[in-house]
């Protein structure tokens, strides 16, 4: 296979991204008006408008913190603009972003109001994007890249071919020298002896198994199930029975690697190689939390057609169900139904995944940048005070 | 070229998945695995991305597949019928259908 030559941009962090955005970032649902405002004045600044940020306290305020804060400091983003409605959790939120080095610029609303506070962001954001524009790509090393993987609205043929095919890359790219991102907690159920045992010491099996326990708990100490929400319904329509047989699917695309690492949600990863991530598996909340930790390109496999995107990180979206692949093929980058069919092997479907994920890496827009999808989506541990 | 109707992760496994609309009658079973193909007498319609009994089982024995068990059985079932959350339940969530 010729490898293609990959180029992004590397950041003042010594990170590496392969987009290059400049992001408004509200730090509270209050903000997201002056935010949106400012991406409609300068175009091609990117709002990221979110439900949350007031009243949070503790473990879910620090979650919210850690998510805006990796999702502006991402080597995907150029640079930020932070809004908030009062000055010291936009310091707080700005203040972290800068660590990384990059230009942050930072706006609150009160004793300002909207209109003052809109002019003088848009103007900073309009002298960002014109700095970010003169950023020029540069050779990088596949082991430089960040990606995360998760599946979404499975069937059957994801567990026999999108999700193998995943794995292909997952190996392939966790053997020169890259770090992969996976997650979905719930959706290891029946699986999850599979993952702790491939953890490299039992010191990151128990902080896996720790996650894993506590997921178990929060649904039990709610007192219901997750009958009719877990397999969906989407994926008892394409087949999938229990949540086993989902979870033999979702682990089939982590490749054979070892786990060397179980993160907090959002946690920056400290290893290279395949690292477990305390999330949900619902899609955007998975993806986002990604995004926070730094992943600069995702791999999703899905069956009966999830359409999920972020804004920062492209989402690249398989399927081996020829009829998603017919049926909603402008949100599809690969169709590998040919797996089923037997007209070529995984190694093959691998190559095919691999090439456009360098394509990807080199500025290709997948399916879901094209049509739009910018699905950012802060998880909520508890409610809000 | 002969067209296969069911798709089996490992040879073992008590269920293939059916990768094209299959009728009742004689279809092939290929395996991910490399497993040599076998044949089997679908005994019902089983649509595209639906499971397939390739042993009998009784209620309450596991179902295989990926070589790992992903369910109980339910109900008894035969070789060559449908398996899905008529025939078969969650060993870890037994409130599932």
């Amino acid at each position: 296979m010729a490898a293609e030559r990959l180029t992004g941009f590397r950041r003042p962090d010594g990170r590496v991204g392969i987009r290059n955005h400049v992001v408004v970032i509200p730090v509270d649902d209050l903000s997201n008006a002056a935010a949106e405002a400012v991406a409609h004045l300068v175009p091609g600044v990117l709002p990221l408008p979110h439900a949350y940020g007031r009243l949070q306290f503790g473990e879910d305020l620090e979650l919210s913190f850690r998510t805006l804060i990796g999702t502006g400091a991402n080597p995907n983003v150029a640079a930020a603009v932070v809004i908030g409605i009062e000055p010291n959790w936009t310091d707080r939120v700005a203040d972290g972003i800068a660590e990384s080095g990059k230009p942050v610029a930072r706006f609150s609303i009160e004793r300002h109001g909207d209109f003052e506070t809109i002019r003088n962001a848009a103007r900073s954001a309009a002298s960002l994007a014109q700095e970010a524009s003169e950023l020029v790509r540069g050779p990088v090393e596949r082991g430089e890249l960040l990606l995360s993987i998760k599946c979404g609205e499975s069937d059957t043929t994801s567990g026999l071919a999108s999700c193998p095919t995943t794995a292909e890359v997952v190996d392939r790219h966790v053997a020169a020298g890259g770090t992969v991102l996976f997650g979905e907690t719930t959706e290891l159920t029946g699986g999850e002896h599979l993952i702790a045992s491939r953890c490299i010491d039992d010191e990151v099996r128990k902080r896996f198994q720790a996650f894993f326990d506590d997921y178990a708990a929060t649904i039990e100490a709610a007192g219901v199930s997750l009958l009719g929400s877990q397999p969906t319904q989407g994926n008892i329509r394409g087949g999938l029975s229990t949540i086993e047989e989902k979870a033999m699917g979702n682990i089939a695309k982590t490749g054979t690697v070892p786990v060397v690492d179980a993160l907090g949600p959002a946690e920056r990863p400290r290893r290279a190689g395949l690292n477990f991530m305390d999330t949900s598996s619902a899609a955007a909340e998975c993806v986002t939390l990604m995004a926070a930790a730094g992943a600069v390109v995702h791999l999703f496999p899905t069956g009966q057609g999830n359409i999920v995107g972020n804004p920062i990180e492209p989402v690249i979206k398989l399927t081996a169900n020829p009829l998603t692949a017919e049926t909603m093929s402008e949100h599809i980058d690969l169709d590998v139904s040919g797996l089923l069919r037997l007209e070529y092997g995984l190694h093959e479907a691998g190559d095919r995944l691999m090439a456009l994920v360098d394509r990807t890496v080199n500025g290709r827009l997948t399916a879901a940048e094209v049509t739009g999808h910018r699905e950012f989506v802060l998880t909520k541990l508890y409610r809000s005070a | 070229m002969h067209e296969i109707g069911f798709l089996g992760h490992r040879q073992g496994d008590s269920v293939a998945v059916a990768v094209r609309d299959v009728a009742v009658g004689q279809a092939e079973v290929a395996f991910l695995d490399g497993g040599e193909p076998i044949t089997i007498a679908s005994a019902q319609r089983v649509p595209f991305g639906h499971k397939v009994a390739l042993v009998n089982l009784a209620e309450g024995e596991p179902v295989i597949e990926y070589g790992e068990p992903v369910g109980i059985a339910s109900t008894a079932m035969r070789v060559g019928e449908l398996v899905h959350v008529h025939n078969m339940r969650s060993a870890r969530w037994p409130q599932s259908a």
